[in-house]
């Protein structure tokens, strides 16, 4: 057989198609509340109409009740507990911090729902209940995007008590 | 059979970019008249199913925030299917029908304004063979309108004509997005957009959602006065090859029609969700319709055309007709995928 | 007021990272020709098609079905497409049965399939939007904190999910079908494997697999009449809940016991670890046989872990779980909910081969999807309900 006929006997099992399509999002109205807030530094919560708990970051409706939040922005201080987190050492395409590293789920001081972002720390210190803090970009980078914050760390108070935390884990 | 009616529709207006909202936004106003409409909350619902596309969306799992917008709380008897809610609609039907549920809610959205909607349509087709060579929607749709337009099926004047009765009954839709006054001349006379298809035998690229609520027998005479009885209901799924069915009729339309028996009674008002002129044609002869039929009274798909939501709308719109008295019976159709691939009819009866 | 309905036909493919010899048409069809063989029929017997899978970003074809329903003898029959997240194959099962008990149609084909070589399934997990902070790096870094908050609650020993991990893939070494098939797998070997998301290992996670599954089912009337083994569908259920909410728990939703309460009420059930032979649990990382031990009611809170410790779930325990080796060892992602459901079926059908549990009488097929928000199960019977 030679070379060509051996190649056009071989079944073709690869076929390298690369699909690339634009989107153009909208964070909707009321994400773009959020961010705008964001953008000046401000973690603007929302609460719900029917049992007041606050929601941060907020989606535009309650999803136990299926009502648009109305104006009814909270602001949040930017400390919060950890309630629960993973040390995260595999790459993922979409994410570019160095491994390993560690996300957390947060629940902010005055929230009713958790926040997931990352946090900056000695491995072996990282706990639940853990006390934290953002750490904001500087002001001149902030813009409207949850990435103001670059992470979390750790601040000089005593752990929260698991009975404090536990519904939102 | 269980007697299963249509109780319940609302929609957002079509629009052809909703700058501010984003889809969850845009459905849980609709779902929220939908509860005012019918007194219904989420709790009544035995059955919630809804249609929606992550490629539409952009994202994965898109569906789940649908979620958000419903109340899902406590946790609801809920599925999805990733077609036209008009398909979520077949299944809530069948949940009813085999008594796991007596009042379904189903929902459709898509906001298609987000991406490039013509290209990404070309990703339903072969992936090895067809999708590579990247054919946009409306020149597929293209091919076919030549293809009708060469063996004979139809005249460009019939697409026009199409058209221009579409836009005029549209005029009374506030929900519709293009409507007006237009002759066949007029139209005929604009440029091609995708020889032979002009911009007016394309459905616009709209944005937007619908809702419907369905509820069975003495339930539904409960929740509204003249309920809009589903008679027959049926969906047909052609092969998707191009070079081995007839382009120039709706088989698929033809069979889900004679299920759904369209032709055992007149036909007062029909809602068609077909994207192009030349395949409306299609399914109007497909479902055999006759001049007593009032096509498209809303418009159908060419006055507006919320991707996975439009087909649901339709049924929604021809039971809202039965409701008012305006009709006795009536037909809804929905499709899916290239060149009316995929057809499903709906017969809905005031009586 | 249903139809009592059975399903009479299983086939499946062998499960592969890379299925190279096959398009994704040769690959539904493959499970779908196997599981006509199986029943006895031919595509001209087949009612409807139904079709589950996950994503379509993870193939790169929007809608998929509508470009397979050609080989899946789907030309002119009615045919759904599924997709409620990771339960998307528990589903299409329940859906197509549903199709069947609402007296529609008289027998239906469902598959359900992932082709996971052909895209890039962590990339269409995580595909970042904008304004947001990407910090989730796929399924796994979004379950791993939920798995810590379970070892908190319920006090597990650290050590359960290697157990776990160690039980399933000798249960796949029992399979010729599964994907991973680890010869000389042990404590240490999953033990000393690389940590990827902390409390998570890397044996301790599922596979990315090539893969699809069908079901033929049929209306009791025609089921009654074969001579054949068929597994009667007694009960099925669905439950569904947000993502985020306040309070919500997301370690033991509430729609997981909802719907557990739901379908042993409509099986007849009072008594699940008792009154069911085994299960096929959808466990994508190991600690999840524990955490849905506890969700679908077969033992008290907190006490999930004990199961597998005590060895009630193995093989040869008094309640085994994943005899198939399960979505540890093969996940093709959007057929795995319907292995699960099929694997219940072979049980109860005695047809599990090497993994037959002796004398199966009563199975339960499970699946679950989303952030832990999507449940679909079923129980099977070899007697009718």
């Amino acid at each position: 057989m030679s070379p060509s006929e051996e190649k056009t006997n071989q079944p073709v099992t690869v076929l390298a198609c690369p699909i690339s399509l634009d989107y153009a999002y909208s964070a909707g109205q009321s994400a773009s509340r959020f961010l705008r807030a964001i953008a000046e530094g401000k973690l603007l919560g929302q609460r719900c109409p029917v049992d007041g708990r606050v929601y941060f970051p907020s989606r535009g409706a309650c999803p136990m009740h299926g009502v648009t939040f109305g104006d009814d922005a909270v602001e949040l201080s930017d400390k919060g507990t950890i309630v629960t987190f993973s040390i995260v050492r595999v790459p993922s395409q979409n994410i570019t911090l160095p491994l390993p590293y560690i996300t957390v789920n947060v629940v902010l001081d005055g929230a009713d729902t958790i926040l997931m972002h990352v946090l900056d720390a000695k491995l072996e210190d990282v706990h639940m209940g853990m006390r934290v803090q953002a750490v904001w970009k500087p002001r001149e980078e902030w813009t409207t995007s949850t990435t103001n914050i670059l992470y979390f760390r750790a601040i000089n108070e005593p752990d929260a008590k698991y009975e404090s935390y536990k519904e939102h884990i | 059979m269980r007697e299963v009616a249509v109780i319940g529709f609302t929609q957002s207006p079509s629009v052809r970019r909703e700058p501010d909202r984003n889809e969850i936004e845009i459905l849980i106003p609709v779902i929220q008249a939908l509860r005012e409409q019918t007194g219904l909350s989420s709790k009544d619902f035995d059955f919630i199913c809804s249609g929606s596309s992550d490629y539409l969306a952009g994202q994965s799992f898109a569906f789940v925030s649908g979620l958000d917008a419903v109340g899902a709380w406590p946790p609801v008897c809920e599925s999805h299917v990733e077609m036209d809610g008009a398909w979520a609609l077949y299944e809530a039907w069948v949940k009813i029908q085999m008594g796991y549920a007596d009042t379904a809610l189903v929902y459709g959205f898509g906001k298609p304004s987000m991406g490039d909607l013509p290209l990404t349509m070309a990703l339903q087709l072969d992936p090895y063979m067809v999708m590579p060579l990247w054919p946009d929607a409306i020149s597929i749709a293209g091919l076919q309108a030549r293809h009708c337009i060469d063996s004979g099926v139809l005249r460009p004047e019939d697409m026009a004509a199409a058209a221009v009765r579409d836009r005029g009954n549209a005029k009374s839709n506030p929900n519709a997005q293009v409507k007006g006054d237009f002759s066949v001349k007029q139209l005929l006379a604009e440029p091609f957009l995708a020889n032979p298809l002009r911009k007016s035998d394309c459905a616009p690229i709209s944005d937007g959602a619908s809702a419907i609520v369905l509820a069975a027998g003495d339930r539904a005479r409960k929740l509204r006065d003249r309920p809009a009885w589903i008679r027959g209901l049926e969906h047909i799924c052609e092969p998707m090859d191009f070079g081995v069915r007839d382009l120039g009729r709706s088989r698929s339309t033809e069979i889900a029609a004679r299920k759904a028996g369209v032709s055992n009674d007149k036909i007062d008002v029909a809602e068609l969700s077909a994207p192009f002129t030349h395949q409306e044609i299609l399914v109007e002869r497909a479902l055999g319709l006759t001049q007593k039929t009032k096509v498209n009274p809303s418009g159908g798909a060419l006055a507006g055309n919320p991707l996975m939501a439009v087909g649901l709308s339709r049924i929604g719109e021809c039971a809202a007709r039965i409701w008012s008295g305006e009709a006795d019976r009536g037909v809804a159709h929905a499709t899916s995928g290239p060149c009316l691939q995929q057809n499903l009819v709906c017969v809905l009866e005031g009586n | 007021m249903a139809v009592l309905t059975a399903v009479v036909g299983i086939g499946q493919t062998k499960y592969e990272a890379k299925r190279l010899d096959v398009s994704m048409p040769g690959l539904v069809r493959e499970a779908a020709e196997r599981a006509l063989a199986d029943a006895g029929c031919s595509w001209r017997d087949i009612d409807a098609v139904i079709i589950g899978k996950a994503p379509d970003l993870f193939e790169g074809v929007m809608m998929p079905e509508l470009f397979l329903n050609d080989a899946l003898g789907g030309a002119y029959k009615p045919m759904l497409r599924v997709h409620t997240a990771g339960s998307v194959g528990g589903s299409t099962g329940i859906v197509a049965a549903s199709m069947v008990q609402s007296g529609i149609h008289d027998r239906v084909l469902c598959v359900a399939y992932e082709k996971q070589s052909e895209s890039n399934a962590t990339w269409a997990l995580s595909i970042s939007l904008p304004f947001s902070l990407a910090a989730v790096a796929g399924a796994g870094g979004y379950f791993a904190p939920l798995v810590r908050g379970y070892i908190r609650r319920s006090g597990a020993p650290e050590d359960t999910g290697i157990r776990v991990a160690v039980k399933d893939r000798q249960n796949a070494l029992r399979n010729p079908l599964a994907h991973l098939q680890l010869k000389d797998i042990s404590f240490e070997m999953v033990a000393n494997s690389p940590m990827l998301w902390d409390p998570i290992r890397y044996l301790e996670t599922c596979p990315s697999s090539d893969g699809a599954c069908a079901m033929v089912m049929e209306k009791e009337s025609l089921a009654s009449r074969r001579s054949g083994k068929v597994a009667w569908i007694h009960a099925t259920e669905m439950r569904s809940e947000p993502t985020m909410f306040s309070g919500r728990d997301q370690v033991m939703p509430q729609a997981t016991l909802d719907n557990a309460k739901n379908l042993y009420k409509k099986a007849g059930i009072t008594k699940p670890r008792e009154e069911l032979d085994c299960a096929e649990i959808y466990v994508p990382f190991s600690w999840f046989e524990p955490m849905w031990m506890e969700g679908m009611l077969i033992t008290e809170p907190n006490q999930g872990w004990k199961m597998t410790y005590e060895g009630a779930t193995a093989f040869d325990g008094d309640f085994p779980v994943n005899m198939s080796g399960g979505v540890l060892s093969s996940n093709p992602i959007g057929a795995s909910g319907l292995i699960r459901f099929a694997e219940a079926a072979r049980q109860v059908r005695g047809m599990a081969d090497q993994h037959q549990v002796d004398g199966a009488k009563k199975a339960l097929g499970h699946a679950y999807g989303g952030g832990s928000q999507y449940f679909s199960t079923w129980i099977v019977g070899s007697q009718k309900p």
